[in-house]
């Protein structure tokens, strides 16, 4: 498993500054009437953590490291897409408000 | 050179993922462009799963295509099922579902025995615990939203119990850590993780579940930031970090909007006993549909303030109507928004949207609150500690100092109410005392449909 960049140290540092401060730009200016979406939207983001777990059950060798996976990427994949949908469909409605006036 | 182009294939759709996520919660961040931003995030989510089944080494396929059809389609439907005033708990649902997932990803590290280096043994650790706390809190925070109301529970110690699992959890940690995880160590430390989430969780009231959910969806995101750290996965360290810093910042506006400090909201209990305060004294003075709709037909300003109330009883749609009707009679009407109104910041604002309110007749507090001084009627539906004139007048109370619209100051003021019972902080409201308050009995969506027949009958 040779990865062509190796993310450690300083450089993770760096990352993990610059995204963090991403994030707090993003949401700095949000009307209040977007928090509940918004949050709703970054706890979708979150659900790439199902990416994570299907690496974690893909490499798992033992039976109790595949159960585990197993429940990780069950629960990812609802992270990602009970998110997506429950933001969509919020979000729908603003759009029709708008298109009605 | 194949296993090459593979793994630069899946880097860069990590990246563009990583790209269109910001993006995507850029877009997100303003009414216009919001349902393209979840589009966007969508489609890198879509094609950061995609690659992911490229990884070189991996097995198991078949178990990952299971599970992921199993919680994607019990996520599908029940996200597409769920009534929109339910959407607080479900995002507690799914966000309880990522720290899980995060968790599960250490725990799979972690009993692999691998010896993965002082930083990332602590990364992983540190991640794993996260997530385990936000999911076993995040599900409390599910329960009690969804109506377990005896789910709040306090007892004497309770501060001593989290601090000590706390503090075990930490040892346990540290043993982890320096003595490449042994399984039963590892098992330990997620048991105890697990239980200080539901411990840290089950004191807090009611009122402060929105709170405490951002909190938990920022949780998540740290943790899955973590344990990308660990897997070297780009995408969910910039996803997770993101989501990291967006929901701390969250947390604080929200807990700024109710006045009240995080570690208040975490560590003291709130919502349950009546508080002391100051005695209330008057008495309230119930009114009629007819005359509050002649009231309304008549006034020049009418100011709506919506709280849960009206998203329990689903009056949102009812209240348009109203709304409209008033409007063509030619009376000034606004919407005037709490930020904590509802269980969650702009969740009024999703049901009114639902229902089809434009949003430039809804308002903040801060916009608004200069303008009850020249309304007739301010009608609030389901609404009660953020109109509470207690918060700005009686320092002996819990709310005291939270911001609240200023309904007291309308020359009426109707408050549609199920019953004469204090609101979800267990206050007494002063507002429904005064001499210009009449009290409006029903469920919000019956009486505002009785309110559209008075009006309509004039």
């Amino acid at each position: 498993m040779e990865q062509i960049m190796q993310i450690d140290g300083f450089i993770a540092l760096y990352i993990f500054m610059l995204a963090g401060f991403v994030g707090h730009e993003i949401i700095g200016k949000v009307p209040a009437i977007l928090h509940t979406p918004l949050m709703s939207g970054s706890n979708f983001i979150h659900g790439i953590v199902l990416v994570g777990a299907m690496v974690a059950l893909g490499r798992a060798s033992t039976p109790l490291e595949q159960i585990i996976g197993f429940i990780g990427v069950f629960l990812g994949a609802g992270n990602a897409v009970g998110g997506y949908v429950v933001t969509e469909r919020m979000l729908e409605m603003f759009k029709s408000s708008k298109g009605e006036k | 050179m194949n296993m090459l182009n593979m793994t630069l294939i899946i880097d860069l759709s990590y990246f563009l993922a990583a790209v269109l996520f910001i993006f995507g919660l850029k877009r997100m961040s303003s009414p216009v462009t919001a349902r393209g931003g979840i589009v966007w995030a969508g489609v890198g989510m879509g094609l950061a799963t995609i690659v992911t089944f490229l990884f070189p080494g991996m097995t198991n396929y078949l178990l990952m295509v299971i599970a992921i059809g199993l919680g994607g389609v019990i996520a599908w439907v029940s996200g597409k099922k769920v009534a929109m005033t339910d959407m607080p708990q479900m995002i507690a649902l799914y966000n309880g579902m990522g720290g899980g997932a995060a968790a599960a990803i250490a725990a799979v590290e972690l009993f692999s025995g691998k010896d993965h280096g002082l930083t990332f043994g602590i990364l992983a650790v540190l991640g794993g615990f996260i997530g385990a706390v936000s999911f076993s809190g995040s599900l409390v925070a599910f329960a009690k939203l969804q109506g377990f109301k005896n789910t709040t529970l306090r007892f004497k110690g309770q501060q001593m119990l989290n601090l000590a699992l706390l503090l075990s959890s930490l040892v346990v940690a540290v043993m982890i850590i320096t003595q490449h995880s042994s399984g039963n160590l590892v098992s330990i430390f997620f048991m105890l993780s697990l239980v200080l989430g539901v411990t840290m969780t089950v004191p807090i009231g009611g009122a402060d579940m929105p709170v405490v959910i951002s909190l938990y969806n920022a949780f998540t995101g740290l943790a899955v930031a973590f344990e990308g750290f660990v897997q070297q996965n780009p995408a969910m360290i910039i996803a997770g970090t993101v989501v990291g810093a967006a929901g701390s910042l969250l947390t604080q506006l929200m807990a700024k909007a109710m006045n009240r400090s995080l570690a208040h909201v975490l560590f003291s209990g709130f919502g349950e006993t009546i508080a002391e305060g100051q005695e209330v004294t008057g008495s309230m003075k119930p009114i009629d549909a007819t005359d509050v709709g002649v009231m309304m037909a008549f006034a020049n300003k009418v100011l709506i303030i919506p709280g849960y109330g009206m998203a329990v009883a689903q009056a949102q749609h009812k209240v348009w109507e109203l709304t409209q009707l008033l409007i063509e009679r030619g009376v000034d009407i606004k919407f005037a928004i709490h930020p904590v109104a509802g269980r969650m910041p702009g969740h009024m604002n999703v049901l009114l949207a639902e229902a089809g309110v434009p949003y430039d007749i809804i308002y903040d507090e801060n916009e608004i609150n200069s303008e009850f001084e020249s309304a007739d009627v301010a009608l609030i539906i389901g609404a009660n500690d953020v109109v509470n004139p207690v918060a700005r007048t009686d320092p002996s109370s819990p709310i005291y100092g939270m911001p609240i619209l200023n309904a007291d100051y309308a020359k009426n003021v109707v408050v549609v109410k199920r019953g004469q019972g204090a609101g979800f902080s267990g206050i007494e409201n002063a507002l429904f005392f005064l001499d210009q308050t009449r009290m409006l009995y029903g469920d919000g969506q019956e009486v505002a449909g009785e309110l559209i027949q008075a009006v309509k009958s004039l």
